[in-house]
């Protein structure tokens, strides 16, 4: 995929996500595989006292663990976080007949944007969950300065939370591998204008304007060629 | 990154609540980190201990090895020996062990990362009784203690090896110390964190230099008092 791609797509397509979210995305995938993966043995060993190599697998947890944020935040800075940081403000923004859409579990229809409300909620809780597994996970490795009731709480949501997120993945996964042509676009960047006229009416209407307003200023030039934020 | 979002129905409209809602959850987080461990007590008593098996809600021990295999020991072939600066090296078997004066204590066994188990009853002889068989030579400032994993060290001051509550433990919650808990015996240091509780007890030496256990080595406070987070301010018996 060179860069090109990503600023002037094919005829009919648009652009999901670009490269910069694309690479954060699988980063973080790999990551959090390793965390579950990871975090298994050492949440069910130690409860079991199944025999492993605790140290080794330890370290792999903890240091996956301090490597998650690190993408996400190089992501979200400087002239390569644009879209990320303009994701991000979709995913903060909620329309009133999105909030209604929550309130009435799913049941309303909403003329969704790039990203639709169920999606936004499961950014958010990540997010979220991110940041505390994190604070969390740095008290219990770093547990000196806390008293034992932090520690014990900090072991308390670390460990209950971590059970809520595993969930929260897999049905990412299955809702990733049913929907072939977003889980595609993880890959390629790209989705069909099509696509998006259909299940993200509001961001297809932007993103229209915005292609009719490069290119009108195609005819004078020097003025934002390309641009498309 | 401002002017971006001028479609038409964005703006005015919509409202910043996903930023609040992540915040608040992240809140929400660091509530349960302050109140988690009451939250904890009151699930794992409510729900007993079937789903507390598996689930983080219940207190249970969490069972950690450090050299990522546990050591077979019968307890035929079972030996504890006593030496260093002692009038009278001494090599004990189990039921040496189990012919001294037995002391039971029911405590709640606390690891230094935030678990706990109440109410876990042992059985076993006080280290006193065997340092003071041995006789402790004048010079001596503490106990060093060995495993059969080969790996773990740990150590006492000698005015912290004669509390009453630091026993050679060879039964937990009334049956022999299995396997994964450090049997056939272990040390079991009540006052102090799970980790001075060394498992599978080869040796106790006494010396005249406290050397830092494997968990101290790893950062760990050389008194592992409960009461305090680091030993070194614990009014009790000063430093090691």
């Amino acid at each position: 995929m060179d860069a090109t791609d990503d600023s002037t797509p094919a005829p009919g397509v648009l652009v999901r996500f670009d490269a910069v979210q694309r690479t954060v995305h699988w980063i973080n995938a790999v990551l959090f595989f390793a965390l579950i993966v990871t975090a298994i043995p050492l949440y069910f060993g130690s409860l079991f006292g199944l025999v492993l190599p605790r140290h080794a697998v330890e370290q792999i947890h903890l240091y996956c663990g301090l490597a998650l944020p690190v993408p996400i935040l190089i992501s979200l800075v400087g002239s390569w976080g644009r879209q990320m940081r303009r994701d991000l403000r979709r995913v903060s923004y909620w329309t009133r007949d999105e909030l209604n859409w929550l309130r009435r579990r799913g049941t309303r229809l909403v003329r969704a944007d790039k990203f639709n409300p169920g999606q936004k909620v499961n950014t958010i809780v990540v997010g979220a969950s991110i940041v505390v597994m994190l604070g969390t996970g740095a008290i219990l490795k770093w547990f000196q300065p806390f008293s034992l009731s932090i520690r014990e709480g900090a072991t308390f949501v670390h460990d209950s939370l971590s059970f809520l997120l595993v969930i929260v993945i897999l049905g990412h996964v299955v809702m990733a591998l049913t929907h072939p042509d977003e889980l595609r676009s993880m890959f390629r960047g790209v989705i069909s204008a099509h696509w998006a006229q259909r299940f993200a009416p509001r961001w297809f209407a932007e993103e229209s304007a915005s292609l009719e307003r490069a290119s009108d200023s195609l005819s004078s030039p020097g003025e934002g060629v390309g641009s498309r934020s | 990154m401002t002017a971006d979002l001028t479609s038409p129905e964005t703006p005015e409209e919509s409202r910043r609540v996903g930023r609040r809602a992540f915040l608040g959850l992240v809140g929400l987080g660091a509530l349960g980190v302050v109140i988690g461990g009451k939250v904890q007590s009151a699930l794992s008593s409510a729900a007993g201990s079937g789903l507390g098996g598996i689930f983080p809600f219940g207190n249970n021990f969490r069972i950690y090895s450090i050299t990522g295999n546990y050591p077979v020991i019968s307890p035929e072939s079972y030996r504890l020996q006593v030496s260093g600066l002692v009038d009278h090296p001494t090599t004990y078997t189990l039921s040496d062990l189990r012919a001294l004066p037995p002391t039971t204590l029911v405590k709640t066994f606390q690891c230094v990362t935030g678990w706990q188990v109440p109410d876990v009853e042992w059985k076993g002889v006080r280290l006193s009784h065997l340092l003071d068989a041995a006789g402790v030579q004048s010079g001596a400032v503490g106990v060093t203690f060995e495993s059969y994993d080969g790996a773990d060290t740990e150590s006492l001051t000698l005015d912290q090896a004669h509390l009453s509550d630091v026993i050679v433990a060879y039964e937990m919650l009334g049956k022999p110390v299995t396997r994964e808990h450090g049997g056939p015996v272990r040390l079991y240091v009540a006052p102090m964190f799970g980790y001075k509780s060394l498992k599978w007890l080869s040796a106790i030496r006494v010396v005249d230099r406290i050397e830092p256990g494997y968990w101290e080595q790893n950062g760990y406070p050389t008194n592992g008092w409960l009461d305090g987070t680091t030993g070194n301010t614990n009014p009790r018996l000063g430093l090691a």
